[in-house]
């Protein structure tokens, strides 16, 4: 276990030396949670039934959502990771004399914590500061916040178990577009990233309730805001746990079993 | 010109050479765009109408825009990916030659994998255009035509300002994306849905405005006064290039080559 701390904490501090980077990203960001709230203020303004998500959840939402866009992105990848397996250079990252599996799943998640640590705190502290309407609100209570945390973080680690999947598909494919593309355009598009899964249609939502993209980011966000009352969040916390041990458990055998038919030429 | 017909040439036999590959990308391409369609359009089946615009009339917004950015991401890559020029020191061949940085740099690169997401928008526009009670005359289907044209026109621009700005930071900016993805998400839908200030600078500042907005009120005959001048708004918009060709200019002129 102490292999894989040393590990989250260097490729985190390396991950944080990229402040420039996060900056201009943190730009685009406010930008994005500009548009998206204006477009549904808008169509919120003349609905005709009362949304499943009041306009002020909506709005805590979606900065959330910006701020933490690392939890939330399957495309946000390391592209090292598939270098490694389609040159080859696989064969340095087995000597190691720890478990590859392990190893590969701190460094993915040091990338993600330390890309949303940088970029969250500016716009969260700015969200807090605009305007009225735009502003976030803070979580109704002390509890509902310690919720929050918790499923945020139990979030992130099932996100990180998530892409594992997406790197193990590449010892198969070699290439990693293809795998991209449906975990990026489905996974993202489950995860309520396009639009928020409480305004999905109801076969829609019952599609998402089934796939594990949504406990990544949807759930927590909306437990933040009080639209997931605290009772449902505690059996949710149960679930996002199973989840994550089902996940990690097929992702440890599929990645053994991709790994025992590697084959390394040299050169 | 023929020049850049020679590029093209070159670039797509180079493309096609990879045929699998150019067919999976393709085919993702496409469905990028589709998963945002498809959010469109639950938003609508949900609430119906924003601000009082029906779902073909912003499919018709939306087809546009994404028609207009797919071709300029196609036709104009070079200036997209310009910063790798810069950093590799490719640029000095360039200036070498007897012709202009504008043309080479255009010709560099094609991304021709951008037919899936115009064939996505082109799909929807079809959709769009039969559903809605537009009465044709000559004069729309030229300002359709005129709409998507200086969409091009407008991101090329845009994408040219942030090649320029290369030729100071070397890196290639993140912050340009806030107007060519910002700038298409959100010209996806009508610009009076936006506050008052949001509206104005897209389409004074950056005409994105004149894209899709101004002349649609044209083609689907919501407009006041004069008609004409809504009609000819696309060609207005076009002029962005203008300034930005002549930024271009200033800017190779300051270049300084990294010496890699």
């Amino acid at each position: 276990m102490k292999v894989y701390a040393s590990v989250l904490k260097l490729r985190l501090l390396i991950g944080m030396q990229y402040r420039a980077a996060a900056l201009a990203g943190v730009a685009t960001q406010f930008f994005w949670g500009f548009i998206s709230i204006m477009v549904f203020e808008a169509f919120y303004e003349h609905a005709a039934i009362t949304p499943p998500i009041s306009l002020k959840e909506l709005i805590t939402y979606i900065w959330l959502q910006q701020a933490f866009l690392a939890f939330v992105m399957l495309w946000f990848r390391d592209n090292e990771l598939f270098d490694l397996i389609t040159s080859g250079n696989i064969a340095y990252e087995l000597c190691r004399p720890a478990d590859l599996y392990g190893f590969w799943y701190a460094k993915l998640l040091a990338q993600r914590l330390s890309s949303a640590l940088l970029r969250c705190y500016p716009i969260l502290i700015v969200a807090f500061f605009l305007p009225k309407p735009y502003n976030m609100t803070l979580p109704p209570d002390v509890t509902t916040f310690i919720l929050f945390v918790i499923t945020l973080l139990l979030g992130l680690l099932l996100l990180v178990a998530i892409s594992m999947f997406l790197y193990i598909s590449v010892f198969v494919t070699l290439s990693p577009m293809g795998s991209l593309l449906i975990f990026g355009v489905l996974g993202e598009f489950f995860a309520g990233l396009i639009i928020p899964i409480p305004l999905m249609p109801m076969w829609l939502q019952k599609i998402a309730f089934v796939l594990p993209f949504r406990w990544t980011a949807d759930f927590p966000f909306r437990v933040y805001s009080g639209h997931i009352l605290q009772t449902e969040a505690l059996i949710g916390v149960f679930i996002q746990l199973g989840y994550l041990l089902g996940l990690l458990w097929l992702g440890k055998l599929a990645f053994n079993a991709a790994l025992k038919r590697v084959v390394v030429q040299g050169g | 010109m023929s020049l850049y017909f020679k590029y093209l040439q070159i670039l797509f036999k180079s493309q096609m050479q990879y045929r699998t590959s150019f067919w999976l990308l393709s085919i993702g391409q496409f469905f990028i765009p589709f998963s945002v369609f498809a959010g469109l359009y639950f938003l609508f089946e949900r609430f119906g109408q924003i601000k009082g615009w029906e779902f073909f009339e912003v499919a018709l917004c939306f087809a546009v825009i994404h028609m207009a950015f797919s071709l300029s991401e196609c036709f104009a890559r070079g200036f997209d990916t310009f910063s790798s020029l810069i950093i590799k020191g490719d640029f000095d061949r360039v200036l070498v030659r007897p012709r202009s940085t504008f043309l080479q740099v255009l010709g560099s690169k094609f991304e021709f994998t951008r037919i899936g997401r115009l064939l996505q928008s082109a799909i929807v526009l079809l959709w769009a255009l039969s559903n809605l009670p537009i009465e044709w005359s000559l004069f729309k289907a030229v300002t359709l035509l005129f709409m998507v044209t200086s969409g091009v026109l407008i991101f090329t621009g845009i994408y040219m300002l942030a090649a320029t700005m290369c030729f100071w930071t070397v890196q290639g900016l993140e912050v340009a994306n806030i107007f060519t993805d910002g700038g298409r998400e959100m010209a996806q839908y009508p610009l009076n849905i936006y506050q008052k200030w949001v509206a104005r600078i897209f389409t004074y500042v950056i005409p994105f405005g004149t894209v899709n907005y101004l002349p649609l009120l044209f083609i689907l005959g919501k407009t006041e006064g004069n008609e004409i001048l809504y009609m000819l708004t696309p060609v207005a918009g076009s002029l962005f290039i203008l300034p930005c060709f002549l930024v271009w200019q200033f800017g190779v002129r300051h270049y300084r080559s990294t010496g890699s």
